[in-house]
């Protein structure tokens, strides 16, 4: 069975969905409790990739190959290395906490909700599972439209709006992207194996042009200063499953191209360009922060620090090009690598739960503005607990998930250029000024709207969802290192394929 | 010139068996009672299935020609018929029901659209450009009467008088190319052609009469600047005669363009590759900007053709087997995303209801999930999304314009496809994201055959999405790729 299963966890969720829709309107909660088990059955198989997945390799692994479109050669071929699995078990562990915390929030045709998550779950792990090039792209596409509906069906009152734009954005990305893909496919002689790419020699102006055609796609997808407008706008109006799918788990698709496209196929145009990458990372950092810190709307507010936040991610990869060839550091690159991809992991958590947090106010007032709030803590305690620690996660706080892979990344510029340190470090002040500030704003204070007063303290639903997130955040926090060792192989040669020359 | 034989009547046994059977099926009608009409359904698509059979029957293992020359038949022309065969019976089953409700449902319906086809079959399989004329000419003249088959309505008879005129004038274009062509070439035999077109001695006047042809086939196509009777066309004519239109001759125009381009001149490819490589981007740009602004679904699915066509040049702009290979799968794409596209509109049409505006949507999920959830995979697959098919013909043909050294073409049909996206989204938009409008109750048709073909029709383009290799291996050997 382990020959198959990476298929099944891609396919389970989505074969899943069929069921699902199945039970119809008439019978919500037995749509409800299928995709549950749904749900809950692809998270127990993902745990098997842990056992079946020798970390101390950087291979591919659980190896799938089957001729897709033998005219055209492209094969249906799955694989995973560390870095995937790490990113597969965040999918699958989020996919449950959103089906749950959809249970009684989503009253409109929730068998569709549920079947549009599952179906959303599953080409997300496809995302990470494949190494044909154009798999790849058809899972990185065919994902949006599940998003597309989530939102537009069940978002707020600007939804339509928000998924319009969420849509055509992310699908101009792609599309030079694609042209990039086929353009490559073309050089390699008919092949759109990763692994084949990888080696491919490719000039310095051909290089360059890819690397833009896979920096727009990815970019819009992560999201990088510009190009971030539409994640304001996608996350005010998602419903909240939405938001803590798109946060936790689709902005790492982001960093994950970045690690499986631009850094094995075009590494000297990486290089060459990393000082524009960088620039756009630390400006996500410092500016997309002061953003954050005017917002009113709490959703928003989460979303631009999302945006910073993955600023590090961005800055961690692109480090690593400096460190690596600048000054032949492979151990500071190794470090900023890894912070990045345990950013990445952490930020699915932290985000994951922050909006979950926010769905749980929104539920009960049915608003985000914070103005709306305050001296929730008095009626809410135990709500009030969670929000605080998902709060210092955010600012990056010692012995949270947070803390870990910003500080790998800060420490790793350092000795790449200080200056670069000096404005990634800025987080840790802005950072904390926008969490906190909003946190004194909703939770602390008297309670000054009458609506308040009458909140309830969350249910044992909500209280099993935000406690599945507290746990994944706190031990990841004081003990990050079985995350580490499970990417620490696939980093380490990422690493290495960043000294290959290929000019 | 060799006198006829038995063996060139039995080449083209799959078109005398239809045209005799057209003709008794005209003969059949004129003794059926207006209740009895039903029977000629059936018998019509009993006729098209066997017609289907013959022609996979029939196709020998190489390819021959037959009276002289002037007709071929090879692997390409097999495909072509194929899909031409099964779009017309998808035409016929989608538009039955519609045809009863408007009182049209009339035999010249179904004899008037197998003249076409029989004029699509000698089309893509000529070889001489008389053949290539007699084809078409049949295919067309069937079609303006299918077009004005509603004659009261002032719509309908517009949209054919539109279509003659422009039509007549497109196939004078090409009439007069042709004549150019004879006239430096000395052949009317494409293969003939194949080999004098680069040697003449009137090599100016060969290349002029090429480029009126090139005119008749972008008329055919569709292609901009040549597109201005589509919108009209599409909108004016009965919704069960515009599926017909947008289908089975998007094949044809294709097999056509084959035939002339690359049969006849293909020695002088990099003289019309320029040529089509400019109807591309003009095509892609009218179409997807002007749909735009379009209200009317039907007007929509007529810019969105333009713009597909735009995409089927990018193919023949290669002037290679594999851009042939490409453009005929895109053909293929298109005629089955555009069946199941008005066939959609046509069963939520009813008796004084044609759902033709996209405001007509409103709320479908709601009230016909399932046919909301068809109508996004078409459109889907129309926007180009993966997994569904019409991806996959896109990715076929930008990857022949790259392959062709046309990186820039490539990316024009890349920007291009990010702004038909928001058409096709914006009719999902309605499906989904609307409530529906009071009093506008949509009754989706109750017919049952039409409703299970439609779904296999939707659900074949995320199937072949899934596995388009099959397809696709088959379009390329008929080019030997």
């Amino acid at each position: 069975m382990s020959n198959y299963l990476l298929s099944l966890l891609i396919w389970l969720p989505i074969l899943g969905a069929i069921p699902v829709l199945a039970a119809g309107s008439g019978r919500p909660n037995a749509a409800r409790w299928v995709a549950l088990l749904v749900a809950i059955a692809t998270f127990a198989a993902s745990l098997l990739l842990l056992t079946h997945v020798d970390a101390g390799t950087a291979a591919k692994q659980l190896i799938e190959d089957h001729a897709w479109i033998s005219a055209i050669n492209v094969h249906y071929a799955l694989g995973v290395d560390g870095i995937s699995v790490a990113l597969i078990l965040l999918t699958t562990f989020v996919g449950i906490l959103v089906i749950i915390g959809a249970w009684e929030v989503i009253q409109d045709r929730p068998h569709q909700y549920m079947a549009a998550m599952l179906v959303l779950e599953g080409l997300m792990i496809g995302v990470f599972c494949a190494t044909d090039a154009l798999l790849f792209y058809v899972f990185f596409e065919a994902m949006l439209i599940p998003m597309f509906i989530l939102i537009g069906m069940w978002g707020g009152p600007r939804r339509v709006y928000a998924t319009l734009k969420f849509f055509i954005y992310t699908f101009f990305g792609s599309i030079f992207m694609l042209v990039g893909l086929i353009y490559l496919y073309n050089k390699a002689g008919g092949s759109f194996d990763l692994a084949t790419w990888a080696t491919l020699p490719l000039s310095m102006k051909e290089q360059s042009w890819l690397f833009f055609a896979f920096l727009i796609a990815f970019a819009v997808k992560v999201p990088m200063v510009p190009v971030h407008t539409w994640l304001p706008d996608a996350h005010v109006e998602a419903p909240t499953g939405g938001s803590v799918v798109l946060a936790a788990v689709m902005l790492k698709i982001g960093g994950y191209g970045f690690l499986r496209f631009s850094l094995p196929i075009v590494p000297d145009a990486s290089e060459h360009y990393a000082w524009l990458v960088i620039a756009l990372s630390l400006v996500a950092v410092v500016y997309i922060g002061y953003i954050a810190l005017v917002q009113e709307d709490m959703k928003k507010l989460v979303a631009y620090s999302s945006v910073a936040h993955m600023g590090f991610v961005t800055l961690g990869i692109f480090v690593a090009f400096l460190l690596v060839r600048g000054s032949n550091n492979a151990d500071a690159g190794n470090l900023a690598m890894q912070g990045a991809m345990v950013q990445m992991i952490s930020h699915g958590f932290v985000s994951g739960a922050m909006f979950s947090c926010i769905g749980v106010l929104y539920d009960r007032l049915h608003t985000r503005q914070i103005k709306d709030y305050g001296g929730v803590i008095n009626v809410m305690p135990w709500f009030g607990f969670f929000y605080v620690l998902f709060a210092m996660a955010n600012c990056g706080l010692p012995g949270t998930s947070g803390f870990v892979g910003e500080f790998f990344v800060i420490m790793a510029s350092f000795s790449a250029n200080p200056w670069i340190a000096l404005f990634a470090a800025f987080t840790l002040i802005i950072g904390a000024a926008y969490t906190l500030w909003m946190v004194k704003r909703v939770l602390w204070g008297e309670i000054t709207n009458p609506h308040v007063a009458e909140m309830k303290d969350i249910n044992g639903r909500e209280t099993f969802v935000l406690l599945a997130f507290a746990a994944a955040v706190v031990i990841m926090g004081v003990w990050p290192q079985p995350v580490i060792h499970l990417m620490d192989a696939s980093v380490t040669h990422l690493v290495q394929q960043l000294g290959n020359h290929k000019v | 010139m060799n006198l006829p034989t038995i063996n060139d009547i039995l080449i083209l046994l799959p078109e005398a068996y239809l045209t005799i059977a057209a003709c008794l099926l005209l003969l059949i009608d004129a003794f059926l009672k207006p209740s009895q009409r039903g029977a000629m359904h059936w018998l019509s698509i009993a006729v098209l299935l066997v017609g289907i059979y013959l022609v996979i029957a029939n196709q020998p293992a190489v390819n021959v020609t037959a009276f002289s020359g002037m007709f071929v038949l090879d692997r390409v022309s097999e495909i072509l018929k194929v899909f031409a065969l099964i779009a017309t019976v998808l035409v016929f089953i989608y538009g039955r029901p519609y045809m009863v409700d408007r009182k049209l449902f009339v035999g010249e319906f179904y004899t008037l659209m197998i003249f076409a086809v029989i004029g699509i079959m000698l089309l893509v399989s000529a070889g001489s450009l008389v053949t290539v004329y007699l084809g078409l000419e049949l295919l067309t003249l069937s079609s303006y009467a299918l077009v004005a088959l509603n004659r009261d309505s002032r719509l309908s008879s517009e949209a054919a008088i539109k279509y003659f005129v422009l039509g007549a004038l497109a196939s004078g274009m090409l009439l007069y190319g042709m004549s150019m062509v004879y006239g430096a070439a000395h052949t009317l035999d494409l293969a003939q052609l194949h080999r004098a077109a680069a040697h003449t001695d009137m090599h100016n006047l060969m290349l002029f009469g090429m480029m009126f042809m090139i005119v008749g086939i972008g008329f055919k196509l569709g292609a901009a600047p040549f597109h201005m009777w589509i919108p009209d066309v599409y909108e004016g004519s009965p919704t069960a005669v515009t599926i017909f239109i947008g289908s089975a001759p998007k094949l044809a125009a294709f097999g056509m363009a084959y035939r002339l381009l690359d049969s006849g001149l293909g020695e002088l490819s990099h003289y019309w590759q320029p040529l089509l490589a400019v109807l591309a981007v003009l095509s892609l740009a009218i179409g997807n900007l002007v749909a735009i602004v379009q209200t009317n679904l039907k007007r929509v699915l007529a810019y969105s053709t333009i713009s597909h066509m735009g995409y089927l040049l990018l193919g023949l702009v290669n002037a290679g087997p594999e851009g042939y290979a490409s453009a005929m799968f895109y053909a293929i794409s298109y005629t089955l995303m555009g069946t199941a596209a008005f066939g959609m509109i046509l069963v939520l049409a009813r008796a004084g209801f044609e759902c033709e505006n996209i405001d007509d949507l409103k709320g479908l999920n709601r009230r016909s999930p399932w046919l909301a959830f068809l109508m996004m995979l078409v459109m889907f697959s129309l926007a180009g999304v993966p997994p569904l098919f019409g991806f996959f013909a896109k990715l076929l043909v930008l990857q022949s314009a790259i392959h062709a050294g046309m990186l820039w073409l490539a990316i024009v049909g890349a920007v291009f496809a990010i702004i038909g996206l928001y058409y096709y989204l914006r009719v999902v938009k309605v499906m989904y994201f609307d409530q529906p409008v009071e009093g506008t109750e949509i009754k989706p048709q109750p017919d049952m055959p039409m409703r299970l073909v439609l779904s296999i029709n939707a659900l074949a383009l995320l199937a072949l999405g899934f596995s388009s290799g099959p397809l696709l291996a088959w379009c390329r050997s008929a080019f030997g790729v």
